[in-house]
């Protein structure tokens, strides 16, 4: 979108939240994850370590409310990951909601970038092996990213220390820690906004991570999935089996 | 028909081709002509609804030949990648080269706008959901390319390099020509001087074998825009530039390459 368009007022009840720009998930991102993968970080077919964030876009059709039953056609990768929401005050903001006036709203500057909230994501995805060049089809199906139903304001959210925990079916299976990051949220997001501009309504997600062992957390129809964050309303939802046939090339 | 979005008299308008001009579609300026020289031209695309970004799907290696060119044998499945919608730009607008580049190329594309929800479309039933056509230059900055989901953004998202327009042509009136979309030919000049000649019938994943592929596993919306790769013969760029796609019967896509802001103009050759 230029510069000059114009974005009508959405309403937004208040359990019912979507992104309403474009969002950029980060890969490696988890210090854990990274030295795991250090070893083949110079081997074929990647050559050298990341220099800039490894980013991908979750497009449109991959944001499903907090609440979803998402269909899936295999067993899924849990993506708890924590999104910031570009930009100042706007209408449908969760400081409007708090019944603030725009004077007293406070947005924070980070690495730069204007950030109005953050808010809890599971960022799912099909299991892939490598890094290289991955299909599409991994990250961008439809309801891949469950987005929390409320953002919280990001003046009241301590990014240093914020702990994420996903449940799967009541039991604790990852908990991701902020301050293990690699470039925390103002070195991402300085490090992207120097060559592309967050708009406001864009989400930045600071990356997911890895077990210990290297693996991830996976799920699969039928599975009830909790993501939890101090402060932060949980974010809940539901796996289902894909009903209908996939048609189509490869 | 062919169809502009640009900005003209401090207004957004919609426009459409006529007699060599632009006839405004504005209720006040209904039927007011003003010529290419005198607007801004815009990304030929509507806005699309709040709370739903523009979803952009570029393809890698989807020409035989540039598969051929980088060494590279044809994909298997369409290698896709996603970009955000505020790279792109308009017709005749400025694409900036960041200082100290070696190799900043063009990449002259067919590119498909969708104009119905797309979700499980058959192969045959593919073009009935194509809203119409434009050319893209989906620029590349090679200096920036790693081996971590390529093509990383840094190298295909950046701000100002990805133009495209002039026109969204309509879907029918590519469809009634000879061979369809899948016939057209694809020119790109650098000043002038032809560097990229090819064809939409090399393509690997044909338009409608890249909605069925797509739909098969995300839905599509109106507005959102497939941009279906390049052929072969892509070459550097220069500060000072000028860089015209053209894809046949769609349009010319002009680009001036700027160096950044407050950066000392390259070197005279």
């Amino acid at each position: 979108m230029n510069a000059l368009a114009t974005r009508a007022p959405a309403p937004a009840p208040a359990a019912a939240w979507l992104p309403c720009g474009t969002v950029y998930g980060t890969l490696l991102n988890f210090q854990r994850e990274r030295d795991l993968w250090a070893p083949r970080m110079t081997q074929p077919p990647y050559l050298a370590a990341p220099q800039a964030p490894v980013l991908y876009v979750k497009t449109a059709n991959t944001f499903a409310l907090g609440g979803a039953a998402v269909p899936v056609p295999a067993p899924v990768w849990l993506g708890p990951t924590l999104g910031l929401v570009i930009g100042e005050y706007e209408p449908n903001s969760p400081a409007a909601q708090d019944g603030q006036a725009p004077a007293a709203i406070k947005n924070r500057v980070i690495g730069g970038v204007t950030v109005s909230a953050c808010v809890l994501m599971n960022d799912l995805c099909l299991p892939h092996e490598s890094y290289y060049r991955p299909a599409i089809r991994y990250r961008n199906r439809d309801g891949f990213l469950v987005c929390g139903t409320q953002p919280v304001r990001a003046t009241q959210v301590d990014l240093a220390t914020l702990r994420i925990e996903a449940w799967l079916n009541g039991t604790l299976v990852q908990t991701l820690d902020l301050a293990t990051l690699v470039r925390d949220a103002a070195t991402l997001l300085a490090d992207v906004s120097s060559f592309m501009t967050l708009q406001p309504g864009d989400v930045l997600l600071l990356g997911t991570d890895c077990l210990a062992d290297g693996s991830r957390p996976l799920a699969q129809p039928g599975d009830h999935v909790e993501i939890r964050a101090p402060g932060f309303p949980t974010l809940s939802h539901s796996l289902v089996a894909q009903a209908d046939e996939e048609g189509g090339a490869p | 028909m062919k169809h502009a979005r640009i900005a003209w008299a401090g207004a957004l308008h919609d426009a459409i081709e006529s007699d060599g001009q632009l006839e405004l579609l504005t209720p006040a300026f209904r039927g007011q002509r003003v010529g290419f020289d005198d607007v801004v031209w815009l990304p030929p695309l509507a806005p699309t609804p709040p709370h739903r970004p523009r979803t952009v799907l570029a393809l890698g290696l989807n020409y035989a030949d540039h598969a051929k060119e980088l060494a590279f044998k044809p994909p298997e499945e369409p290698l896709a990648f996603a970009k955000g919608a505020a790279s792109l730009i308009g017709h005749r607008a400025r694409t900036v080269r960041p200082a100290g580049v070696k190799n900043m190329h063009y990449e002259c594309e067919l590119a498909v706008v969708i104009g119905r929800e797309a979700r499980r479309v058959r192969k045959a039933d593919a073009y009935d959901f194509v809203r119409g056509y434009t050319v893209a230059n989906d620029f590349a900055i090679r200096d920036y390319l790693e081996n971590w989901y390529r093509p990383n953004l840094r190298v295909k998202n950046r701000d100002t390099c990805t133009p495209i327009g002039p026109w969204l042509v309509d879907a029918a009136d590519v469809h009634q020509l000879s061979g369809g979309p899948m016939a057209l030919k694809l020119q790109t000049t650098v000043n002038g001087q032809v560097t990229q000649q090819g064809s939409t019938a090399d393509m690997v994943f044909d338009v409608p074998t890249l909605i069925e592929y797509f739909s098969s596993f995300m839905t599509l919306y109106p507005g959102d825009v497939i941009l279906t790769g390049t052929p072969d013969g892509v070459v550097d760029c220069p500060v000072g530039a000028e860089v015209v796609c053209s894809v046949q019967g769609i349009g010319e896509l002009q680009t001036t390459m700027v160096s950044e802001p407050n950066r000392a103009p390259a070197p005279a050759p």
